[in-house]
């Protein structure tokens, strides 16, 4: 595909998850936008009356560090990925 | 797509286990077999299990208003196979269970059960289905990356309907349907939109070597 085929692609993407930031502007978690949807089948699941049974055997203590560990999980995934990309890249130029 | 750690009676724990392990186990013998027979797709499966890193780490807002995220499990099975991809669903689901309390421990079978194994069976089956009608791989991956997306999702809503089906079963898919797979549609497009950017890529890059692991249409090959 062509370069500006791709970038058109990528926009499209990013309109797709900006749109729900706009349509819900002004909203937050104290009235319910923007929760978790694992959290809210969990609180489907305690409504049942089910008590979980086992918990984490590790939490991260705060949010700063929940998000410092989502964090490098992506970093993780991204750097392999751009390594294996441009590395790819350099090789099939030279052929 | 994460069950969380505790919230599933011990029998289900069990029966997704016992499920899980086999498949996985299964995904560990053959990609011992495509690293003999094509070692340079070592690169492309650390690739894969990459991707599946990045998009499981991004929570995204959906038009529904809660958020959820993507799984990227439609690349791996497009290019390995169901099984291979429950074994990296596998690192990234221990990753989140032990360091982020996302998922569990407890659940860890139940989860490779919708993110490993439903997903990337139904994106493994269309990707196929459309590639060997000669469609496009680029069309074709689209289609696979959006399907493996959705239906982790209803997978996850069919276990825990199946384990806690109050009032009815019926009524219990409903809710955990509207909470899990509505949220999930506009996610699903856009991962499949980013999977088709990555696989226009590759396809510049590695042609010879997807065509070798049996990964394009017949008349791009």
């Amino acid at each position: 595909m062509k370069t500006s085929t791709l970038i058109i692609l990528a926009v499209v993407c990013i309109i797709l998850f900006v749109a729900p930031l706009i349509m819900f502007n002004g909203h937050g978690e104290d009235d319910g936008y923007f929760g978790g949807s694992d959290d809210a089948a969990s609180e489907v699941i305690e409504g049942t009356g089910f008590q979980p049974w086992f918990s984490s055997i590790w939490e991260p203590p705060s949010g700063e560090i929940e998000s410092l560990l989502f964090a490098l999980q992506a970093a993780i995934g991204a750097i392999i990925i751009g390594y294996a990309f441009g590395y790819w890249r350099g090789q099939s130029k030279e052929e | 797509m994460h069950i969380m750690e505790g919230y599933l009676p011990l029998n289900w724990c069990i029966i997704w286990f016992v499920i899980s392990f086999i498949v996985v186990a299964f995904g560990l013998y053959q990609i011992k077999k495509i690293v003999d027979e094509t070692p340079e797709s070592k690169a492309l499966l650390a690739v894969s299990g990459a991707f599946m890193f990045v998009l499981s780490s991004l929570k995204l807002p959906s038009v529904t208003g809660s958020c959820s995220h993507p799984c990227g499990n439609g690349l791996g099975a497009a290019l390995f196979g169901p099984a291979v991809t429950a074994v990296l669903a596998t690192i990234v689901l221990l990753f989140q269970a032990i360091l982020l309390a996302h998922g569990g421990l407890t659940t860890l079978g139940a989860n490779i059960f919708s993110m490993g194994i439903v997903g990337p069976l139904a994106a493994w089956l269309v990707y196929k289905g459309l590639t060997k009608a000669n469609i496009s791989s680029t069309i074709a991956i689209f289609f696979a990356a959006f399907l493996g997306d959705l239906l982790t999702y209803v997978a996850t809503s069919f276990q825990l309907a199946l384990a806690f089906p109050a009032p009815s079963f019926g009524s219990a898919l409903t809710k955990f349907l509207v909470i899990f797979a509505v949220t999930q549609v506009p996610l699903a497009i856009g991962e499949g939109l980013l999977t088709v950017i990555i696989w226009d890529r590759l396809k510049a890059y590695k042609p010879k070597l997807l065509d070798k692991l049996g990964a394009l249409a017949p008349n791009e090959a």
